[in-house]
């Protein structure tokens, strides 16, 4: 939305065309930008190169690319049920690294742009509570790490949003998170994190300094927490 | 389980709450079930302790919007402030807005919220041209004003069905600016004189009454009245007249404890903001600080403490008016009870929503910390408002009884048949709907 408030026309991706309809409506009134949708479901891996070509065909130059799709699941049954545990993993992980690949071929035939990704704070340290989403976090950030370096010959930029725990539907409802941040916050950052070619965004900003901390307790003593 | 209260803090109750994302989840659940949209409601109108309550806020999103005519649908938990941002620089306003922004189109036309131009331009529902709602039975159904349902809807505390989308006649502005006037007066009759002579009149008027002075000065205030700026009065340095910059809202930082609140310092208070807000003559004012003075203060409603406070707005017919209002004027000035702000504002013609609370005459509203032996005094206050006639706007209420509200809403049986109809079990309830026995 405050890409469109800025006047940049828009092109949506997600499963649910009527709320995708909705809200390319909603962001056309109220900023009067262009605004495309299509139905798009991240587990259908073929099919990326053709689906990004068409944006671009239908919309004109792309500049960037925002990937904030995830699925958190629920740890305890992950634990337990195998198809929770490949969803979890496979959502977070392998639908968006392939999705990142489609991306990154075609901007680097362009030599410019950038990728935003949202991965986690969880990717940062496997603990017990949330290990399996936080593993496939973990992995994503490493991906994008990989990512950032080959696409930094071609001007492309990269950049790993790592959010701490924020108001929307994925935590509704879960007592009380420590420093819950509205999502305008976090739009707001990744905005300006693109405009600075940032590489790695913690939001809110604290969270860079807590990660390092949880990162720096060594294993023997961590593994012990219930964190 | 959460916490959960009005914007009085008063009363808190646990609260089980849900808050869809998609359209289409905007459904009724469970046995008793309540919306809510941005909680600016003081008391317990949008509270279920016995259910679950809907938060609307994530359903904000504009439908349609007509250029040329100012006609705009958009979805219930839009707030105000976010219609304004988008409409004010193409040249539209709001037709009808209460003192805050932040709050949603569900909840002004749930509690038929009236403004400064009540005297001219009626209550928010006489500007809807549609809305949709949503039954206990789960069906949709589109209202507009010839359907009995939408006067019961209007006013009627998210007790018929939620609200889903509201369509809004909007009104054109050539600024962004008010055309603003202050009047300091003396005393109680002067300040009645400037909101009822024509000479003063404009679309917006209001008076701010300072509640603790007495005797001869009882009654004594500011009166503020303002009309949306033509482009002319506007200097043409500005270079968007439809554009203001907007400033950050500073969050209030802590509930202050309860001894802060003295009539010492509410004096200090009001004389502070009589100094700020009595600017004298003629200015010209960006519309938040004329509408929404209070709003620049993110959560002011924490100054009065964990113990929170109650508003207490009523209206009384022109007829008694006068001197009824000196009576409890008085009777607040002498029991120290209210606090920084008591409103007066001068209400036209009734409308038809069956439960809407503005009628012909004066209403004072007034914050009242809660403190001991309150609830007694207002009960008293209560009494005598009603011995004149009077009555209670629901979406600031928390405490008064069954009887206080049958003696002031005379339409509430009508109210009641159509709901029957709609919500036969009830499905829609409230902490307010149960405390008042709304249809038993
Ligand atoms: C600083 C301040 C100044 C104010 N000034 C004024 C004023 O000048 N004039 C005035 O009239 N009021 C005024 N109010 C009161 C306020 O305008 C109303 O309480 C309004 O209803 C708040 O809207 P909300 O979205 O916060 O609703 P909430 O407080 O969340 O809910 C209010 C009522 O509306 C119902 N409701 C909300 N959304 C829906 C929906 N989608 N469908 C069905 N029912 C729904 C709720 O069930 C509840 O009964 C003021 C409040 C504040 C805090
Ligand atoms: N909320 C937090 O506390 C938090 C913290 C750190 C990181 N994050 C990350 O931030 C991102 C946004 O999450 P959110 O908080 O907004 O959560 P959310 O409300 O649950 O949104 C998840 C989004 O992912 C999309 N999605 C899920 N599976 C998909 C699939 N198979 N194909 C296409 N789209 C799919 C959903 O789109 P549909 O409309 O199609 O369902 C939805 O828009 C996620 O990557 C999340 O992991 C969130």
């Amino acid at each position: 939305m405050q890409w469109a408030e800025a006047g940049y026309p828009i092109y949506l991706l997600g499963r649910d065309t009527d709320e995708l309809q909705r809200i390319s409506t909603d962001l056309e009134l109220r900023c009067g930008v262009k605004v495309w949708h299509k139905q798009f479901d991240s587990n259908e891996h073929t099919g990326h190169a053709a689906l990004v070509r068409e944006i671009a065909d239908q919309a004109g130059a792309i500049e960037g690319f925002l990937i904030a799709l995830g699925y958190m699941g629920d740890q305890s049954t992950s634990e337990t049920d195998v198809a929770e545990c490949e969803k979890v993993l496979g959502t977070n992980f392998v639908d968006v690294a392939v999705l990142c690949h489609a991306c990154a071929s075609h901007l680097e035939s362009l030599e410019t742009g950038w990728i935003a990704v949202l991965s986690s704070v969880a990717g940062d340290r496997g603990r017990m509570s949330n290990y399996v989403y936080g593993s496939a976090k973990g992995g994503l950030s490493v991906f994008l790490q990989g990512l950032r370096s080959r696409l930094q010959k071609s001007g492309v930029h990269v950049l790993t949003v790592k959010p701490g725990p924020v108001d929307t539907s994925m935590t509704f409802g879960m007592s009380k998170l420590p420093l819950l941040c509205p999502p305008e916050k976090v739009a707001s950052d990744i905005v300006r994190a693109v405009a600075k070619r940032k590489d790695v965004l913690y939001t809110p900003g604290p969270w860079r300094l807590i990660m390092f901390i949880l990162r720096s307790v060594p294993e023997r003593l961590f593994k012990k927490t219930s964190l | 389980m959460e916490q959960l209260a009005g914007w009085g803090n008063f009363p808190v109750t646990e609260a089980n709450l849900v808050r869809p994302e998609r359209l289409r989840d905007l459904v009724p659940v469970g046995d008793s079930v309540i919306a809510r949209g941005l909680g600016r409601s003081y008391g317990d109108a949008a509270l279920n302790s016995s259910g679950t309550t809907v938060l609307t806020t994530k359903l904000d999103r504009f439908v349609e919007f007509d250029a040329t005519t100012g006609l705009v649908r958009a979805e219930a938990g839009l707030s105000l402030g976010a219609l304004l941002k988008a409409m004010v620089p193409r040249g539209w306003f709001v037709p009808v807005t209460p003192g805050t922004q932040n709050c949603t189109l569900g909840g002004c036309l749930a509690a038929d919220v009236h403004g400064k131009n009540h005297h001219r331009d009626g209550t928010f529902s006489r500007h809807v041209t549609k809305a949709t709602l949503v039954l206990a039975s789960g069906e949709t159904r589109v209202l507009n004003q010839s359907d009995p349902l939408f006067w019961a809807t209007a006013g009627g505390m998210g007790l018929t069905g939620i609200i889903r989308e509201v369509e809004l006649q909007l009104i054109p502005v050539e600024t962004a600016y008010m055309q603003v006037k202050h009047v300091k007066s003396p005393d109680l009759d002067t300040t009645i004189e400037l909101l009822t002579d024509p000479a003063h009149d404009a679309q917006y008027t209001v008076a701010w009454i300072d509640c603790l002075a007495s005797g001869a000065s009882l009654g004594r205030g500011v009166f503020m009245a303002g009309d949306h700026a033509p482009k002319s009065a506007v200097p043409l340095n500005r270079e968007d007249p439809l554009r203001l910059k907007m400033k950050n809202t500073k969050p209030f930082p802590i509930d202050l404890p309860g001894f802060a609140l003295n009539p010492f310092t509410i004096k200090l208070f009001n004389a502070a903001y009589n100094s700020f807000q009595g600017r004298r003559g003629e200015f010209l004012s960006p519309y938040p600080s004329f509408f929404y003075p209070l709003d620049g203060i993110d959560q002011w409603n924490r100054m009065y403490g964990k113990r929170g406070f109650v508003q207490y707005q009523f209206v009384l017919p022109a007829a008694t008016a006068q001197i009824a209002m000196r009576e409890v004027l008085r009777r607040f000035s002498e029991a120290r009870r209210a606090s920084f702000l008591a409103v007066l504002k001068r209400f036209g013609a009734q409308g038809p929503g069956l439960l809407s609370f503005p009628t012909e005459g004066l209403t004072l509203s007034l914050d009242i910390p809660m403190s001991s032996g309150i609830l007694e005094f207002l009960d008293g206050m209560d009494a005598f408002v009603r011995n004149h006639g009077g009555r209670i706007y629901l979406a600031k209420d928390s405490r008064m009884g069954p009887e206080m509200l049958r003696a002031g809403y005379p339409r509430l049986d009508e109210f009641c048949e159509v709901r029957r109809l709609v919500d036969p079990a009830g499905r829609f309830s409230s902490d307010l709907s149960r405390r008042l026995k709304l249809c038993p």
